[in-house]
């Protein structure tokens, strides 16, 4: 219990301290892009706009998540090293696993209450813009028969919001906690900050090609050894982020079946306990 | 210390390599499970890494399909504005190729093609010969219809676009056949609106062949009751009664 209470005040401490450096500054120009989006699209018709608005907003969503939960975990571990508070606190009687996972937990907490606030953000834009869409269209349907009128809102409505999109951005979630455990596992043996930014960045990367080297290493074939030697390793040390992929089909109205939705989450979870588990691995024999 | 250190390195490594080899199949079943789901993009080709180069590649790669296509979207539009019809078609296809499950991307590629651009070279002052005017114009048809086709095989789970071709066919094409049987396909979806199987029966009226066809269906819709007895449908089926010689008493009465 006491040893729970302990992971729970370095993960509040966590967040506290990613708060005060002003991450949230970001959230001002995502604001900027889907606000700045939404006024630069007027001139286009509405089915435009509200594609080109969750093209840009989720897309946007994606990649502000996903660097923050490279650049937040990165700078953890050595700047506590640097700064020597990692020995204030590991001297006092607190796991090193204990530590890990509140920092974890930190950052988890920050990326999760980021991605809600854009989200909100995302969804008041579009509610807004909906909103005018729909005065505009029955001020111009106004003589018309109640039949063509809501046949005409309902082709707004349907251009708009869709509940396909909660899955998809809870995806988004996902594959942001796994790339901070990713990174935290990394940091646990980086000897700076910038080392486990750019390993973070580059697995980024080949996670995304990670199912293409899957698929052409169980294909078999008739290739060099060393070309399926060399898949076989992109596909049993480097994640599957393309696994997480669903936002652009998402957005073009495709639904994600609750089963595989499930599923994806559940991989999430495993990829950010394995990376969790290994971090703590190294980081227990870690000389500090 | 250190060669404690290392030790957990490579246990770390060997570690990851066996989590890797459990998740294998996890993560073939998801993928399986997302394809059939159509969740699974394509893959990129080297073409299109020539046309949107080696940072769009890289974002589009990355998971960045959509923003990209947004903001070569925005490119189309300046095009259109300065009517550069060819590099609008380029625009199209690679736009078409980020994100290949939108539908709108394709309806309004395939409209501007068939539509604007066919128009605009028809009324090109600086083309003195009027069969290389018509020739462009037939050449944006073809891109039109091409970009609809090819968003179909990529839908073929929607009937939007079913339905855009078979309006392309009749219009732009006069192949009344085709178009009967896009309208049809559009219709057999149960979210398809209830006129696409009334344009199927008119298209069908004019295809050799199928007018026996087409009175059935026209008959059969307009049984249905009011919503169906609209002045085209009751003129084409007076036609085809004549056409078709029906006797009278099996003759659809006066409205």
């Amino acid at each position: 219990m006491k040893s729970l209470q302990g992971t729970w005040a370095i993960g509040w401490n966590t967040f506290t301290e990613l708060v005060r450096m002003k991450v949230f500054y970001f959230l001002l120009i995502f604001a900027l892009l889907i606000i700045g989006n939404s006024a630069f699209v007027a001139k286009f018709s509405f089915q435009e706009q509200f594609q080109m608005l969750k093209d840009i907003s989720l897309g946007a969503m994606s990649v502000f998540s996903s660097i923050l939960a490279i650049l937040a975990t990165a700078n953890f571990l050595p700047k506590d090293i640097e700064d020597r508070t990692i020995y204030t606190i590991l001297a006092k009687p607190v796991p090193r696993f204990s530590y890990l996972l509140g920092k974890l937990a930190g950052i988890l907490l920050l990326l999760a209450l980021s991605i809600l606030l854009m989200t909100g953000l995302f969804l008041a834009v579009l509610w807004l813009r909906e909103h005018n869409v729909l005065s505009e269209t029955r001020a111009q349907l106004a003589g018309g028969s109640a039949e063509e009128l809501a046949a005409a809102l309902k082709e707004v409505t349907d251009s708009t919001f869709n509940t396909n999109l909660f899955p998809g951005i809870a995806i988004i979630f996902a594959k942001s906690a796994l790339l901070a455990s990713l990174t935290l596992f990394l940091s646990t043996f980086a000897s700076s900050g910038l080392f486990a930014i750019l390993m973070a960045i580059a697995i980024y990367f080949i996670g995304h090609l990670q199912s293409t080297a899957r698929e052409f290493w169980m294909a078999g074939g008739d290739v060099h050894w060393w070309s399926r030697l060399l898949a076989s390793l992109v596909a049993l040390l480097f994640p599957d982020l393309q696994a997480f992929n669903f936002v652009d089909n998402v957005i073009a109205g495709v639904a994600i079946p609750t089963g595989l939705f499930l599923q994806t989450m559940a991989l999430g979870g495993i990829y950010v306990a394995v990376y969790f588990f290994l971090a703590a691995i190294v980081f227990a024999g870690r000389e500090l | 210390m250190r060669r404690v250190m290392k030790a957990r390195r490579s246990l770390a490594v060997l570690l990851l390599a066996g989590f890797g080899a459990a998740l294998l199949p996890l993560q073939v079943h998801l993928s399986a499970e997302a394809k059939v789901a159509n969740l699974r993009q394509g893959a990129l080709n080297l073409d299109l890494r020539e046309r949107i180069g080696q940072m769009g590649f890289l974002a589009a790669l990355s998971g960045f399909r959509s923003p990209l296509a947004a903001f070569l979207w925005i490119e189309v539009h300046t095009a259109w504005e300065n009517t550069e019809w060819g590099r609008m078609a380029g625009l199209f296809d690679t736009v078409t190729t980020l994100q290949p499950r939108s539908l709108l991307y394709w309806d309004m590629a395939a409209w501007h093609m068939a539509y604007n651009a066919s128009v605009a070279v028809m009324q090109d002052e600086k083309q003195p010969s009027e069969a290389l005017r018509i020739r462009a114009q037939r050449q944006y048809f073809e891109l039109g219809r091409d970009l609809l086709e090819r968003g179909i095989r990529n839908n073929p789970d929607k009937y939007q676009l079913y339905l855009q071709l078979g309006v392309l066919l009749r219009d732009k094409f006069e192949d009344h056949c085709g178009a009967a049987e896009a309208f049809m396909r559009a219709s057999e979806f149960p979210d398809a609106p209830p006129y696409c199987r009334r344009f199927a029966g008119y298209e069908m009226a004019k295809c050799a062949g199928r007018e026996r066809e087409s009175y059935e269906l026209l008959k059969k819709l307009y049984l249905e009751g009011d919503k169906q007895r609209l002045p085209t449908l009751i003129n084409v089926l007076r036609d085809m009664e004549k056409k078709l010689d029906i006797p009278a008493p099996e003759r659809v009465e006066n409205p």
